[in-house]
């Protein structure tokens, strides 16, 4: 590549930008010769759409909305291709104190294991029904996300439904915490640095992670237009290259701080360098006394997680249908594969090795893609088609 | 028709509003206060929302597409593919509409064209305003920095500006810059 090439790419504040942010602030994209104007964004609808039209060539992006474009749903068909993740995993549940209270009160076995917790959440949601009180409302940050997903996977192993025993709305993450203190929900499920937010200003609990709901569920990709694959063949290519670097810089402990207090500026993340650091590291505080949790798998940069998985695509397109975002078709089965673009990553940096983790659930069946049918049929609750 | 328009900048929906009174539509209603969106649109029951591209409430209404009982009418938006070009032109502006299914398509076409035109009309205005308050600001810092020069330098009015302006020049930056770096070294100084 000769020179330098322009690009704007577009991200929503959020702490698995990290990859992003860090190869245009550190350099990893000039060393590719391209010269980045990361745009921060108000919404995952506009990021959506100015990639679309071509006001963005690239984006960071929900997994299942690049999808959902690729496919026309609810809204107009435009493909998106991802020749690399961004991250995996990376969300939690985090609760009203009042209700994570009453959630112990009902749990026979404890909270920890989110089998238990589902089951008491499920006798709470009676017990609301049958004193007349209004349904509880859970936030979460869209409709094509993991983050409802996850919300509707673990309800629906303790026997509720979503869509007729409570309430799902669709949040802004930054309006989350004050949500949850003007009452308008009980809890959310919101990727970093959000659940943290509530914890330090002692208006939530963190009942789960994402990884103990999934262990690996695809979070963000990198988006572009299927049509640049063509336009400009070079481009994902030099894209690759300097996400992967920038996602082993953020993966190396030594690197947190550094790479905390660059997203803590007010034009990338804006939040305390301290709760971005915890998040980097897997290690939450989770109540307002201070309790920590960890887990190295909370969020994924790098390691195993930057090569696109058409078998993720295929089970997020066993989501959708689960829940009734849209009708069973062959031909969109293999469109939402066709949007990972594993090709794509290899030919860019040549090393198939670090292929993601089985994606697995807490409870339920194994999914397999060949047999997206089967996997519907196992669930009591949801869509069979 | 009923037409919400969700907005936190209070100047740009008048100016919205306006426009689509003078088209005629009669029933129009304003929120600016995000809490409970969702809620306080289905109390209202529009044919219509249109929301800025600012606000992160945007996607609160995306959810209208869902099938659920949180939602109560479903809502379509372009699902036409020659609809390409009025989206493009309404993001570039800056403003984005949700339509409740049923609508005739050249009714939507006219809401949408007006808000687009509305749309840029006011960002025209908040640039003409931002230019005029920095000529302002640039003339007054280019009178001090003249006055600087005249007393420190011994100058003429018209050298004091002539010097401003080869600075300008052969720094490759704008009068007013100099100026006021001139102005803060004078302060810096004294």
């Amino acid at each position: 590549m000769s020179g330098t090439q322009k690009l704007r790419i577009g991200f929503m504040p959020l702490v698995d930008a990290a990859t992003l942010i860090v190869a245009v602030d550190m350099g990893f994209a000039r060393a590719e010769g391209l010269d980045v104007e990361l745009v921060r964004e108000a919404s995952w609808s506009n990021i959506r759409d100015k990639l679309a039209i071509g006001r963005f060539d690239a984006a960071h992006l929900l997994t299942p909305m690049a999808i959902a474009s690729t496919l026309g749903l609810g809204h107009i068909r435009v493909p998106f291709a991802a020749p690399v993740n961004l991250s995996t995993n990376g969300n939690a549940i985090t609760l009203s104190p009042s209700l994570f209270e009453e959630l112990l009160q009902a749990a026979d076995g404890g909270l920890e294991s989110p089998a238990s917790s589902a089951r008491a959440l499920a006798k709470l949601v009676k017990q609301r029904e049958a004193r007349g009180l209004e349904p509880l409302t859970f936030g979460m940050t869209f409709p094509f996300s993991t983050h409802n997903y996850q919300l509707r996977y673990w309800m629906a192993e303790g026997g509720i439904d979503p869509d007729r025993d409570l309430r799902l709305v669709v949040l802004p993450p930054p309006f989350m915490v004050e949500s949850l203190r003007e009452g308008h929900v009980h809890g959310f499920c919101v990727g970093a640095p959000w659940n943290s937010v509530a914890v330090d200003a002692g208006l939530g609990v963190i009942l789960h992670f994402g990884c103990e709901i999934f262990p690996r569920a695809a979070e963000k990709v990198l988006a572009l237009r299927e049509s640049t694959l063509t336009s400009d063949p070079l481009l994902a290519t030099a894209l690759v290259r300097a996400v992967v670097a920038a996602a082993d810089f953020c993966d190396k402990p030594e690197n947190r701080d550094a790479v905390a207090s660059l997203l803590s500026r007010e034009d990338r993340v804006a939040v305390d360098a301290r709760l971005i650091a915890e998040t980097l590291a897997g290690r939450l505080t989770i109540d307002a006394r201070g309790k920590q949790r960890s887990a190295s798998e909370y969020l994924v940069i790098g390691r195993d997680s930057c090569r696109p998985s058409a078998h993720q695509a295929a089970w997020l397109y066993a989501q959708m249908l689960r829940w009734g975002q849209t009708q069973f078709s062959a031909d969109h089965l293999s469109a939402a594969q066709g949007v990972m673009r594993a090709e794509l990553y290899d030919r860019a940096v040549g090393d198939t090795s670090r292929c993601p983790a089985p994606i697995g659930a807490f409870a339920g069946p194994t999914f397999e893609s060949d047999d997206v049918a089967g996997y519907l049929r196992a669930f009591p609750i949801g869509e069979k088609s | 028709m009923k037409i919400v328009i969700v907005d936190e900048s209070p100047h740009r929906a008048t100016i919205l509003e306006e426009g689509l009174r003078e088209a005629g539509f009669e029933d129009v209603q304003r929120l600016g206060e995000m809490h409970n969106l969702l809620k306080r649109i289905y109390a209202i029951d529009p044919d219509v929302i249109l929301i800025d591209l600012e606000n992160p409430s945007r996607d609160v209404l995306e959810q209208m597409f869902q099938v659920s009982r949180a939602v109560r009418r479903p809502v379509a938006m372009f699902v036409d593919q020659s609809d390409a070009a009025s989206i493009e032109a309404s993001v570039n502006a800056g403003v984005s509409a949700y339509i409740v299914d049923g609508l005739k398509k050249e009714r939507i076409k006219s809401i949408l064209d007006l808000c687009v035109s509305r749309f840029n009309a006011f960002s025209r205005l908040e640039d003409e305003l931002a230019r005029a308050k920095s000529d302002l600001e640039d003339r007054k810092s280019i009178d001090r920095a003249k006055g600087i020069l005249m007393k420190n330098k011994n100058l003429s009015e018209e050298q004091a500006y002539a010097a401003l302006r080869s600075a300008a020049m052969r720094e490759k930056k704008k009068i007013g810059e100099i100026a006021r770096a001139i102005v803060t070294a004078a302060e810096l100084l004294k």
